[in-house]
């Protein structure tokens, strides 16, 4: 039977191995500065038949060791959210407005050389598919020293220690044995674990994780959650965390983002979004989503889909599938407001209700 | 249920020959590879009932899907539909009469519709196939109103599937389910390429459809929410054995085989959020070199020595040694 390593092989990497980083900024002592910051964020794809805008003005904020979770449906902007973050932005796309911090720093006007400094060693990631995002190749131990020594000063020696020690800590069964391995002889949930030990090779502030679990099964998706939880509490690395899967926002986050055709419609803390939430979307969103404890006999429907980006209503986005949409909606655009403890933007609320 | 079932499922087995070639498999001696994708499975499902099977990925309810409908034979065992087997005796007008009452919708509505025919097309050829109408009329004037039954407009059989969102393609592969009259139709992941609020859609869709038409679904799923929303009677695989049958309220409010209750367990529910860690452990097994005896055994908490030397056979709807 599989279980997680005791406590001691994760001890060795919280506090690292012969390494301190020389150019690494402290960690913020206090928590009220946010590790990443991300304001007015918009991204545009110039195509020949004119711009489409993917992200229109979308902030937030992650603290250190805080899991911030963006959910939405397909085209909603938040897997491009976080490409923009660890600039993986192709032509035609490109940020066409607004600042993403990085503990304090601006990180989206570097250059392409700095952004590699900045990419894997301060801002990790790990992608849906872990078949892809390894090299079928290469073992998966060399991926991990390659990765080691690209971003840290390690010999090839302390490389493969560290190599090792991650394996361990994100729960590699017999990883001394399995670190030659490539990555086919890897079971789909093992394979993310190897692509999670990746994504923490520099010890990185932020990770961005999108969809990490959904090629997963239900019991395996269980055991990677669990391993995102207890990184983020050991090591206090904050985690952006994309999925179109409540469920695992629920167990995850500690805040939420709800997005909608490239915006934020609503962000909170996750009990709060989820069981009382604002926005006529979310409402429609957690009553569409059927529930193991819960018996209903019709599921809530929202009508219609997602717009194209091509063609966004103007005002609220979602006023044409809103069954509480007046004037306002269909001519002036919500801005993000607080209310009730998190942030919505729908006219339903503030000054003018 | 005094009605004998719509569909008997007995025993049945299916193997796949997964060996290298000949010449390699004679000069590095090696003895043939059989994958046991399904094994000793038996079900029945009533009129209008939705039975559902579920499990992870490998534990081979889309196998079963498959030989339910036809499009694979089993190794062994019966597929009966209205007490006539359609797996042994060949073919006959009378399984031709009972296939055409048989309907597959499939995961992926991008795949699963050709790309390169009108909408109207699509939808019409049951109804040519199975010589359900014969004036052209007639065909455009069931289209029309198989459109409106799923929700879409009747203007839209002039159109392509690329013109249409996922949600609506599932639409139109539910449509032409009705249109040939279907009274069994096989859903197999109808949902999981699709947005929840599209799932939310077509879930609903689906049950109005049922209370209509009085439609007998087998549903199969790996979303555990969505088949005890859907179901009355749930079978959970594992490794291509049922490990646990049951009417869908009782077998989730108290699920008695442990890899039920595993995987309740593990399943993110929004209903509570932030749950404390729970205890998952290990993947499911290569169904080529299963574990002897209970193939669930090595993740089992419950296992005990008689786990591993023998199969526990589903008695009262539970396959398991420690559940007795």
């Amino acid at each position: 039977m599989l279980t997680f390593p005791p406590a001691t092989g994760v001890r060795t990497l919280t506090h690292p191995l012969a390494y301190d980083s020389p150019d690494r900024p402290a960690r913020p002592s206090g928590s009220a500065a946010p590790i990443l910051s991300v304001r007015d964020l918009r991204v545009e794809f110039a195509l020949r038949r004119g711009v489409l805008t993917a992200i229109d003005g979308v902030s937030f904020d992650l603290a250190k060791g805080e899991v911030l979770g963006v959910v939405g449906e397909s085209g909603a902007g938040k897997s491009v959210t976080g490409a923009a973050i660890v600039g993986l932005i192709d032509p035609p796309g490109r940020i066409a407005g607004g600042e993403i911090r990085l503990a304090g720093e601006r990180i989206d006007t570097l250059s392409e050389d700095e952004l590699r400094r900045v990419r894997g060693r301060r801002i990790g990631m790990i992608f849906q598919d872990p078949l892809t995002s390894l090299n079928p190749l290469f073992t998966i131990g060399d991926q991990l020293v390659e990765t080691i020594q690209a971003h840290l000063p390690l010999s090839g020696q302390q490389a493969r220690e560290r190599a090792l020690a991650l394996l361990v800590e994100v729960g590699i069964p017999a990883a001394a044995e399995r670190i030659g391995a490539y990555p086919h002889e890897f079971s789909g949930g093992m394979r993310q674990r190897v692509v999670i030990a990746l994504a923490l090779c520099a010890e990185p502030d932020v990770v961005i994780a999108d969809e990490p679990t959904t090629a997963l099964d239900v019991s395996v998706q269980a055991q990677i959650i669990a391993l995102i939880k207890r990184l983020c509490r050991e090591r206090g690395t904050a985690v952006m965390l994309v999925t179109h899967d409540m469920g695992v926002i629920a167990e995850t986050a500690d805040r939420v983002a709800v997005m909608y055709a490239g915006r934020i419609a609503e962000i909170g803390p996750v009990a709060a979004v989820i069981n009382e939430p604002l926005h006529p979307y979310s409402v429609g969103l957690m009553g569409a989503i059927p529930s193991l404890e819960h018996e209903a006999s019709r599921l809530t429907q929202i009508p219609g889909a997602m717009p194209r980006l091509s063609a966004i209503p103007r005002g609220c986005a979602f006023h044409p599938r809103c069954d509480r949409a007046f004037d306002r909606c269909t001519a002036e655009r919500p801005p993000l407001i607080a209310e009730n403890g998190r942030q919505v933007a729908c006219h339903l609320y503030g000054d003018a209700s | 249920m005094t009605q004998p079932p719509v569909v008997r499922v007995a025993g049945v087995s299916r193997y796949f020959d997964v060996s290298k070639p000949w010449l390699t498999r004679v000069i590095a001696r090696e003895a043939r590879l059989r994958l046991r994708a399904v094994q000793d499975v038996s079900f029945d499902i009533a009129r209008g009932e939705t039975f559902a099977l579920v499990g992870e990925s490998g534990s081979g309810k889309t196998t079963v899907a498959r030989m339910v409908v036809g499009l694979l034979t089993p190794t062994s065992g019966h597929v009966r539909i209205d007490g006539t087997s359609l797996t042994d005796g060949g073919r006959t007008a009378e399984t031709d009469r009972l296939r055409r009452r048989i309907h597959m919708i499939f995961q992926d509505p991008y795949a699963s519709l050709n790309p390169r025919w009108r909408i109207e097309h699509i939808i019409a050829e049951p109804i040519r196939a199975f010589d359900l109408v014969d004036s052209k009329a007639a065909i455009a004037a069931r289209v029309a109103e198989l459109l409106e039954l799923v929700g879409l407009h009747p203007a839209d059989r002039s159109r392509y599937p690329h013109e249409f969102s996922g949600g609506q393609r599932q639409r139109v592969a539910i449509a032409r389910a009705l249109a040939s009259n279907a009274e069994f139709v096989i859903c197999d992941e109808p949902t999981s390429a699709l947005d929840v609020s599209v799932q939310a859609q077509i879930l609903n869709l689906m049950r109005d459809l049922q209370d209509r038409f009085d439609l007998t679904y087998l549903f199969i799923s790996h979303n555990l929410a969505v088949v005890r929303h859907m179901a009355n009677r749930v079978g959970v695989m594992y490794l291509g054995r049922i490990v646990e049958l049951g009417p869908g309220r009782e077998l989730f409010r108290a699920p008695r085989h442990p890899y039920t209750r595993m995987l309740l367990d593990a399943v993110p529910d929004i209903a509570a959020p932030g749950r404390s860690d729970r205890e998952i452990a290990g993947e499911i097994p290569s169904p080529i070199d299963p574990p002897p005896g209970c193939a669930f055994h090595p993740r089992c908490p419950l296992a005990f020595d008689r786990c591993r030397r023998e199969v526990p056979p589903l008695i009262d709807g539970v396959a398991c040694h420690a559940a007795r």
